[in-house]
Parts: structure tokens; C-alpha cells; sequence
């Protein structure tokens, strides 16, 4: 017993005081690429370097446009060591409530050798509702909206059921950890939860495998209204590596209705939380 | 291309006794013999290999080579422990015959392995006790997921709602209780029914591959480049041993080696990866007999190492370091620094921490002679990496097959013969320190030099083993390339694929609510077994 509490009092308090603070990640952490748009010359390189499709182009008509979805990206860095117009940074908050918000799309005039000659139109910058106060743009916005009202029902305290529907285990790695001494979930009146049936929020990984579609959609089912679904990982967000084949149906907003995706692969816990309190609006506002 | 010399006698011997059956040898590597022989000798080079050389079969696996060579080719590789080497048996399958002979009756542990060969190329099993779909469950259409004429993107009808039969137990007050796929923890997919007369469990059917994600087939689309981020992603808490042992097959299939410092940093990286999952480990098995005051203590401890892992190679999980050829990124001298205060200030903390765990006798109570593995089971069912090291069954490829940098620094394998959880907790204590010992003596003796050898063009239709000991036991990736940089085929083994089996053993006569730390003493990868 006296043994028990001189190593807690000699461990001290060891939690983050993120959301507070910015998150703690090395400067080496591979996080959000960032990409010189303006002064990109070729989407090509990239494009073929990323193992997801993260980056992709289009051409037509001696026109390109080129598109990074985070949603995809895997924040491996092997485009920036292809493209030095390509820099990765240590951004990991970079959860969204809008699919569509996680893209970015710029089109270019081409050189006759493929290059780019220049940039049209300047990037819209990717921000979700929280990041990007004001009229809502779309239905879809809209509806993201009053699922945010939903998330004041939930906001003081929120119970989470996790499912794997097919994950590599990366995901839950860091969502394990979010119940350890650094990240605290609790802190935040927050708890995972054995059942569905005791749960606001079902917090999926991995792309759906076809064996567990069913299990997935039921475990949905067994959930009271208001409900929230955040999808994590490059695999929950858009199926990532596996994309849709035989076996996996994909994305988990394939399966089900998504209010929030967390990129990354996997999210590190900072990016975790950053997603879980986007979804019940509960993100402070840092200076 | 010679043999190995420890691996001669076993070579002339097998020559010997099989001469005028085999129909081709070939030698790729010294270590690595191919024999090819006819399907009828599956049977009896099997039992020759493991009576008189001790050799384990530790992958069975089929390859679509009905273009090049007009069959399916099966595959049985048999590592040879004494003699550092690998045995591998190729056997033909016609079309116009699509079965082969089963040797689950003989050797346990290559039930499923034969079954997913079943399931996915459409080779009938004859004479298997239970036959039955495992990798596609019973609800998918007749298809071959593995078969060249079989697209990836293929998209099938959705569940039609079939349900697997378990088998039956009856008895005078026994009931079922069924457990998963979505489990009450944070754990991956999976079904398991307990057959209970009170409290006891008299039986435990598994049922898993809910995670089945076409990974082997999706390297045959990939660049070889590419496959090296998928093999992160076959088992998440094993990326970097996967994806070394991806990279070491392709390079043994182009005929070079990683540089000394890039081996030495693979070492690394492959200890810190077992630091960071042993500590996990110890804390979740505290958490499932509810001392959760040590699985805070040792999440905090695992914290530490993810963020060195961060720092060193700018992800957690050490994703993005693998590269064929070696790892991506070096180590510079203040990395290296950070590298050792991690280890000097780990070591007491670990003292600590099992201090207060072994002292804890409601703890000790709850783990000693509970998820008993009997020794002889371990052996019977073949039971690799930590799960069978706590049960006497004693191999460590770092040990006996050292790769990377393993031959440069000295350890031992901690070995326990009580089989029970606390075995299995204690070689991974153990195992914790003899990780911070190998660090110290690789970061003692690090070479200077480039951290990666560039490897251009891989050489088509090669055929390469590759093998890496991760924290949880040992994998293996076997490789066919194709022109392009592609493959052919990419075949996975995961330890857990192997130990599931004891698991059903381990339970037996234990209580339901002794599940939970009996399943997470061993911690398989449902992902890894699915893939």
C-alpha cells in the first residue's frame, strides 16, 4: 500500500494540459504535409510517390488539378522526399466535419512538358466548422449544424463505444492510451464504454471489412439517439491503403453516417482528442 | 549456389533418402534449400524432417502459378533451428485436380493455414477433421479471392446472412456463451464461445478473419516501394517488424543486404517496438485483474518510449522508417542521446513497477497457475515467440537466425517452463531488459555510414524468405517478384496465426472472467492472423 502511493507521489502529475496547450509533438513528428502551391511544379512526382493516392491529378486540355486529401494520407513524408515543394509539418489537429473539407484541390496551366506553367485559382483553405465560423456554405454544412446542437445534448459528458471494423490495431495503439495518465480522457467527463447500448459516440477504426459490415451497422443500431459517429485513421476516413476491394466496403461513412473523420495513421492521441471534442464542440479557442 | 555448411548434413541427408523423388533442388540462398517433389511426398518428407532434424513447419501457403508453370504451386517451409537454414517443399497442383492432402492430423498448428489455402484459391482439402471456411466466412459467394483471374476491386453481394455452426457441446448444465465480434474492451474484432458447466470453461471455439482485408492480394497491385507501407499496416503494434521483414525478403530476392548502421538502426527500432508493446502488455494484464494503479504507471512508461520513437523517427510507431535497403531516417548525435536517457531512465522505473506488481499478492493470486500452457501442449501446437518461450518451447530467431544486427551483440532468450500468466508477464519482463541491454551494446558499437543500400530494379521471378523476430514471436514474408518491381505474390505469417490454437488449450478448466488476462497474456494480432 505505502508502496503503491510513493511511486503515484513520486510519478506526480504527468497530464497533458492540451487541449489548453498545443499539442506536445516532437518537431520531427511527421504531421500534415503542406504543400507550395503557388510555386509547385509538377503534381507528377508526388502523385506517383504516395502510396494511397493522398495526392492525385487530373489533366485535360493542357489544364491540371491537382488534390491532397488528408483523409487518404498516411503522413509518411514520401512525397516531400520526392517533391521539394512539399514539406511535412507537425500538424496533427486535423479532424474535420466535412469530408470535403479535408481536400484540397488548385489547377494549374501545363508546359507542353507537363509541368505546371501556373497556379489559377488559389487553394480554399481546408477548415472545418469549428476552425471556420460563419454562414454555413451547403445542406451538408447544415446538417453538420444541428448535429452540432445534438452535441450540446451530449457536450458535459459523452460515453464512447470503440469498434475495430477491420483495423491493423495502429488505431488502437493511441486510443488505448487516451485512457492513461498523459491524456486523461476522463478529465474531460469522457469514457469509453463496454456497451453500445451506454454510448453517444461510436468512435470506429480501420477500413469496414466485408465480414464485419453487419457488426458494425448493428452495434449502430443498438445505440440511443442523439448518436455520433467519428471515423479515425486513413483507413476509417476513406479506407485508406485497402481503399474498397473484395474483402473491405471502404471508408466507414460508407457503412454509416460519419460526423467527424480524424486523419492519420494512425492519429496520435493529440489528434484524437482534437477530433472527439471537435464532434462535441467542445474545443476551446487557443490565441 | 552452396549450402549453408551446418545445414549439409541435413541437406545430404534429405537427398539421400528422397533420392529419385524429388523432381528439382534449387538454392537460392544458403540458407534458404527449395526441393521440389511431388504432392504425395507432403506426407512423408514432413515426418522425415521433424523426426530426424527437429525442423518446425512454420508456413504453409499456396502461389497461382498456373501462367508460368500451369499449376498451383503449394509451399511448406520448415525452419531448421539447429542449422540456421529453411527447408522449403514446393508441390504441384494441377488444375484439372484442385486438392491437396492435409497434414492437420499430424501437426496442429497448420489447420487454419490450410483452410485459408482452401478459402482462397479453391485447392480442396482432403482429408482435414474440419474442413470448414475460415479465412471468407460462410456467407460469401463461391470465389477465389487468391487466384491470378480474380480481380482485387471485385465487389461482392452483401452479407446474405448465413450463420457459421459452431460445433455442439452438450451435457447436463452446460450452456454457451457467446463473446464478440465487437468486444466490451478496446480490442480488435473477433468470436469466441464458451462451452461452461458452471463456472469452468469445458471448450472455446474461436471463430476469426473478421479483420480479413485482402492484404496479400493487394500486394500483387502495389509497387514493391509501396508494399513496404502496407506491410505497416498488417499488424499496427508490429509495423516496423512487419514491414523489416517485408524489406529483408525483397532484399535476399535482389541479392543485397542493408548497410551495418541501417541494420544496426533496424535493431533498434525492432527493440523499441518490443519495449513499448511488453509494457503495454504488463499493464494490461494488471488492468484485467484489476490493479489498474500499475497499468497507469506502465501506459505512462509506454508514453515515454512513443515519444521517443516520435523524436527518432517522426512517428510513434515507428512508421516510415522501414525502407528496403536498410531504414529512412539516421540518427543524429542528439537523437542518440535522447535514445539513451530513455533507457537510463526507464530501467528503474521498470524496477518499480514490477516491484509493485509482484508485491501485490491479490495480483500474484489472480495471475500464478491461471491460463496454464502446459509445456508439452506448447510443443504439439508449435506455439512461437514470447507465449511459447513462457512454456519451454525455447526459439528466438534473433538467437537462432540472427538478422539485422542480432550477431553483434550479446543477450540472452528468457526462458520459463510454468506456462501460466505470470510466466508469460515475467518473460516480458525479462525480455524489457534484456531490450535496454541490446540497445546499450548496439548504440556501444554503432557503425558509421550510410543507413540504406539503394536498390533500383528488383529481379523478376525470384522466390525469397524473409524473417524477422518481433515482440510477439517470429514472421515471416515470403515473396515471388514479378518484372516491374512488382509481385507475384506476398505471403504473411504472423505469430499469431500460429499461437490462437493455445489459447483454446490455455482456458480450459479456467473461469469466463479469467478470459480477458488470460487472452491479453498472449496479446495476438487478430489483424496479423486476418490480414
Amino acid at each position: 500500500m505505502f508502496n503503491i502511493l510513493r511511486n503515484s507521489l513520486r510519478a506526480g502529475v504527468v497530464t497533458t494540459s492540451y487541449p489548453s496547450t498545443p499539442p506536445e509533438v516532437s518537431s520531427r513528428a511527421r504531421g500534415r504535409p503542406e504543400i507550395d502551391w503557388a510555386n509547385w511544379q509538377d503534381a507528377r512526382p508526388a502523385a506517383a510517390s504516395c502510396p494511397t493516392g493522398a495526392i492525385v491529378h487530373e489533366d485535360r486540355d493542357g489544364r491540371r488539378t491537382a488534390h491532397l486529401d488528408l483523409a487518404k494520407c498516411l503522413f509518411c513524408g514520401l512525397c516531400a522526399e520526392a517533391d521539394p515543394a512539399i514539406r511535412m509539418t507537425n500538424i496533427c489537429e486535423c479532424a474535420a466535419a466535412i469530408r470535403t473539407d479535408l481536400v484540397t484541390s488548385v489547377s494549374y496551366a501545363l508546359k507542353p512538358d507537363g509541368t505546371h506553367e501556373r497556379m489559377d485559382s488559389a487553394p480554399a483553405a481546408p477548415g472545418s466548422i469549428a476552425a471556420t465560423p460563419g454562414q454555413p456554405a451547403s445542406i451538408e454544412a447544415l446538417a453538420k449544424v444541428i448535429q452540432a446542437r445534438a452535441a450540446k445534448v451530449l457536450g458535459r459528458s459523452l460515453h464512447i463505444r470503440e469498434v475495430d471494423a477491420g483495423s491493423c490495431n495502429g488505431c488502437e495503439v493511441e486510443i488505448v492510451g487516451l485512457g492513461g495518465p498523459v491524456y486523461d480522457l476522463e478529465r474531460f467527463g469522457i469514457h469509453f464504454v463496454a456497451s453500445p447500448r451506454h454510448a453517444d459516440m461510436l468512435l470506429v477504426t480501420g477500413p469496414v471489412t466485408r465480414n464485419m459490415e453487419l457488426a458494425l451497422k448493428k452495434t449502430y443500431d443498438a445505440m440511443p439517439a442523439p448518436r455520433l459517429v467519428v471515423a479515425v485513421g486513413a483507413c476509417g476516413c476513406s479506407g485508406g491503403l485497402f481503399g474498397r476491394n473484395y474483402a473491405t466496403c471502404g471508408a466507414v461513412d460508407a457503412v454509416l453516417p460519419v460526423d467527424v473523420y480524424i486523419p492519420g495513421c494512425p492519429p496520435n492521441p493529440f489528434a484524437l482528442l482534437h477530433g472527439i471534442l471537435l464532434a462535441v464542440d467542445r474545443l476551446p479557442r487557443r490565441s | 549456389m552452396n549450402v549453408l555448411p551446418e545445414l549439409q548434413p541435413a541437406f545430404a541427408d534429405a537427398r539421400k533418402v528422397f533420392n529419385g523423388r524429388l523432381t528439382a533442388i534449387e538454392v537460392p540462398r544458403p540458407d534458404e534449400v527449395y526441393f521440389h517433389a511431388p504432392i504425395e511426398l507432403v506426407a512423408g518428407f514432413c515426418a522425415h524432417l521433424h523426426r530426424k532434424w527437429d525442423a518446425r513447419l512454420v508456413s504453409v501457403f499456396a502461389d497461382d502459378a498456373r501462367t508460368d508453370a500451369g499449376a498451383f504451386h503449394l509451399y511448406y517451409v520448415y525452419a531448421i533451428d539447429s542449422a540456421r537454414g529453411f527447408f522449403i517443399q514446393r508441390a504441384s497442383v494441377s488444375p484439372d485436380r484442385p486438392e491437396f492432402p492435409s497434414l492437420t492430423d499430424a501437426v496442429h498448428g497448420v489447420n487454419w493455414q490450410e483452410r485459408e489455402i482452401q478459402d482462397l484459391f479453391g485447392l480442396r482439402l482432403l482429408g482435414h477433421p474440419n474442413a470448414r471456411r475460415c479465412a471468407l466466412h460462410d456467407d460469401w459467394p463461391e470465389v477465389y479471392p487468391l487466384r491470378k483471374d480474380f480481380a482485387l476491386r471485385t465487389v461482392l453481394p452483401a452479407f446474405q446472412g448465413v450463420r457459421h455452426k459452431f460445433r455442439e457441446v452438450e451435457g447436463e448444465g452446460v450452456f454457451q456463451v457467446p463473446v464478440g465480434p465487437v468486444h466490451a474492451g478496446i480490442i480488435e474484432p473477433g468470436h469466441f464461445l464458451f462451452s461452461v458447466a458452471g463456472e469452468p470453461v469445458l471448450y472455446l471455439q474461436l471463430r476469426l478473419f473478421y479483420t480479413h482485408k485482402g492484404t496479400e492480394k493487394l500486394f500483387e497491385s502495389l509497387p514493391i516501394g509501396h508494399g513496404v507501407r502496407l506491410a505497416e499496416s498488417i499488424s499496427g503494434d508490429s509495423a516496423f517488424a512487419h514491414a523489416t521483414a517485408f524489406c529483408h525478403a525483397i532484399e535476399r530476392a535482389a541479392g543485397l543486404d542493408a548497410p551495418p548502421r541501417g541494420r544496426a538502426l533496424r535493431t533498434i527500432c525492432l527493440e523499441l517496438e518490443r519495449l513499448y508493446n511488453h509494457l503495454s502488455d504488463i499493464g494490461a494484464i494488471c488492468t484485467d485483474v484489476a490493479f489498474v494503479t500499475a497499468n497507469m504507471h506502465a501506459l505512462r512508461l509506454k508514453e515515454r518510449v512513443l515519444r521517443v520513437n516520435e523524436q527518432l523517427t517522426g512517428s510513434r510507431q515507428l512508421r516510415g522508417q522501414a525502407c528496403i535497403g536498410g531504414v529512412r531516417c539516421d540518427f543524429d548525435a542528439g537523437q542518440l542521446d535522447v535514445l539513451r536517457q530513455l533507457i537510463a531512465s526507464l530501467e528503474p522505473e521498470c524496477d518499480a513497477l514490477m516491484e509493485l506488481i509482484l508485491e501485490s499478492s491479490g495480483t500474484r493470486d489472480r495471475l500464478e497457475t491461471t491460463g496454464w500452457l502446459r509445456p508439452e501442449v506448447a510443443h504439439d501446437l508449435g506455439v512461437v515467440g514470447l507465449a511459447g518461450r513462457a512454456s519451454g518451447f525455447d526459439h528466438d530467431l534473433r538467437r537462432d537466425f540472427p538478422h539485422a544486427f542480432y550477431d553483434q551483440v550479446k543477450f540472452t532468450v528468457p526462458v520459463r517452463t510454468e506456462g501460466d500468466v505470470l510466466a508469460r508477464l515475467m518473460v516480458r519482463r525479462d525480455e524489457i531488459y534484456q531490450s535496454f541491454a541490446i540497445i546499450l551494446q548496439v548504440l556501444a558499437q554503432l557503425p558509421a555510414g550510410p543507413v540504406q543500400t539503394r536498390i533500383d530494379t528488383i529481379p523478376p521471378d525470384r522466390t525469397a524468405l524473409g524473417y524477422v523476430e518481433g515482440w510477439r514471436g517470429e514472421i515471416f514474408h515470403w515473396v515471388r517478384t514479378a518484372p516491374g518491381n512488382r509481385l507475384a505474390r506476398c505471403k504473411i505469417k504472423d505469430p499469431s496465426l500460429q499461437n490462437w490454437p493455445a489459447l483454446s488449450e490455455a482456458i480450459l478448466g479456467n473461469i469466463v472472467p479469467d478470459f480477458p488476462v488470460v487472452n491479453k497474456s498472449f496479446n495476438l494480432s487478430y489483424s496479423g492472423t486476418d490480414r
